[in-house]
């Protein structure tokens, strides 16, 4: 996957994140391509998230490790630096702003980017159901329809590499298709995807390459055609 | 008798206007910024002492220093908010409310060291006894002015917190300050903007309460606790509501002070009472 000269579009090295009176992750290091579907899989607890959060810094100051985005260190940038640089985050559980409208939400993404990706007529093209509810508080949709605003709102950040965070959580399968969907043509303009999944079957079908993450640490990586399913589940529980 | 309470309504709804710009700050930062100020009033009282000083070191009109101020007071809440109230914001209610009582006491000491005890008053020249005949009634220009500042305020910063970029930043910020940071958007700066435009809606009302009533060091509370009322009559978060809350409570206690002139404030708490008592939720609740 990696071509020759250019550096991967996200390198980490040696990451590990403390919290206060434990450990998340012990010096995993992850990479993603351009253009690359990268899924991260792992039980609950298995620091997903921590890596999520740590690219974005938003795990707290106890975070070693090099994280490089497009050849360059990024750790010890704020949040907000790191965004406006091109890595958007949809987190878990989508946390959009209740009370404000679907296009005060949408706009934040916007705000907060490089701003030079869809704008909002763009955004109603992917996602037809919100045109009409734009005007309504995030909080009165539905599930499904939060979850495309969340992607929406990273979306319109112009993000060159798309963290995704558990985004099929509490969903009708058929609405997961959909993301699913989504996700790949989103991928197919050249935007690098990192995927963190509870689903493995799910995950690893987009997946170009995945990272299984066991109590912190990197248990099994490679190409989901490499691994039958018995040595993934094993990977993944630890058994 | 119908001349003389056309009258008093006209009289208490100007006066209202001026405790109306008391609230706007104190509604922002209690109503969507969710911490009580305590020191809402010291600070008005403060600025009102910096009023002063600055017009009569400069030579100039009262009404023309306060523009010059503005970016002053802009610029201080900016700074109070970014080094020592956003420490203090989060989920204990108690801090702020600490600290802010904290600010309180140091401003009123600080200004019996400073300027001393002396009840003053700002004056904004000829413009303080000029009126206008308006259908028989007598109005002061002044209070026309104020009201008028009132009003323009309270639509003004409807506008910029439920139809401007900055107005949704805030709103998100202080709806989730977790999920704002997550995603980039910086709760500490958004904060710090808003207390900045608390800050200017200070400087204003330190302006015409100057202007308009005496003051001294240990003015504060009792402006606090004015703004307090008009906050919870108009609604949490609504700053409309706070106009009218404003505009309420001034005719409640010009018509109060006409029945007697002991009556003044205890008409204006009973009046907020009752409508508390009817309508806790306010007048024009947004949430």
């Amino acid at each position: 996957m990696a071509s020759t000269a250019a550096p991967p579009l996200l390198t980490i090295e040696g990451l590990s994140v403390h919290y206060a009176q434990f450990r998340a992750l012990h010096g995993i290091d992850i990479a993603v391509g351009v253009g690359e579907i990268v899924s991260i899989i792992g039980a609950n607890g298995a620091g997903k998230s921590s890596l999520l959060k740590a690219i974005v810094a938003q795990a707290g100051p106890r975070v070693e490790g090099r994280i490089a985005f497009d050849g360059i260190d990024i750790r010890g940038r704020a949040t907000p630096a790191i965004v406006a640089g091109g890595i958007a985050l949809v987190p878990e559980g989508r946390r959009l702003f209740a009370s404000l409208t679907v296009e005060e939400n949408l706009m934040i993404g916007w705000h907060i980017g490089r701003r030079g990706g869809l704008d909002l007529a763009g955004i109603f093209d992917l996602f037809p159901a919100l045109r009409d509810k734009r005007h309504q508080p995030a909080g009165q949709l539905s599930g499904g329809q939060q979850q495309m605003v969340a992607l929406g709102r990273a979306l319109m950040a112009d993000p060159r590499l798309l963290l995704c965070d558990e985004i099929s959580l509490g969903l009708a399968p058929t609405i997961v298709n959909d993301l699913y969907e989504l996700l790949l043509s989103i991928n197919r303009q050249g935007i690098g995807i990192l995927l963190v999944e509870q689903d493995i079957r799910r995950s690893l079908a987009v997946a170009h390459r995945f990272y299984c993450l066991l109590e912190g640490r990197v248990s099994l990586g490679g190409r989901p055609d490499d691994f039958d399913r018995d040595t993934i589940t094993r990977h993944y529980f630890g058994s | 008798m119908v001349g003389t309470y056309l009258n008093l309504i006209v009289q208490g709804a100007l006066l209202g206007g001026l405790y109306a710009i008391f609230a706007l700050g104190l509604s922002l930062s209690v109503g969507v910024m969710r911490f009580v100020n305590i020191a809402h009033g010291d600070f008005i009282v403060l600025m009102s002492f910096l009023l002063l000083v600055l017009s009569s070191v400069l030579k100039l009109n009262v009404l023309l220093v306060l523009p010059l101020v503005i970016p002053l007071a802009f610029a201080a809440g900016y700074v109070l908010q970014r080094l020592l109230l956003q420490r203090v914001i989060g989920d204990n209610a108690l801090l702020p409310l600490l600290v802010t009582f904290g600010l309180s006491i140091i401003v009123q000491n600080g200004l019996l060291q400073g300027v001393g005890a002396d009840t003053r008053t700002l004056s904004a020249g000829a413009l303080d006894v000029a009126s206008v005949q308006i259908g028989g009634l007598s109005i002061g220009v002044l209070p026309l002015l104020t009201f008028a500042v009132a009003v323009a305020l309270a639509f003004g910063l409807d506008w910029l917190l439920y139809r401007s970029r900055l107005g949704a930043h805030i709103r998100a910020v202080t709806l989730d300050v977790a999920a704002a940071d997550l995603i980039g958007l910086s709760s500490v700066r958004v904060y710090a903007i808003a207390m900045g435009i608390v800050g200017i809606t200070v400087a204003i009302a330190a302006c015409f309460m100057g202007l308009r009533m005496n003051f001294d060091p240990t003015s504060g509370p009792s402006r606090l606790l004015i703004a307090f009322e008009v906050v919870v009559l108009g609604g949490l978060g609504s700053l409309r509501g706070s106009l009218l809350g404003g505009i309420i409570l001034g005719i409640a206690q010009t018509i109060g002070g006409q029945i007697d002139g002991a009556w003044q404030t205890l008409a204006g708490h009973i009046v907020f009472l009752t409508i508390f008592l009817l309508r806790p939720q306010g007048l024009l609740p947004r949430y």
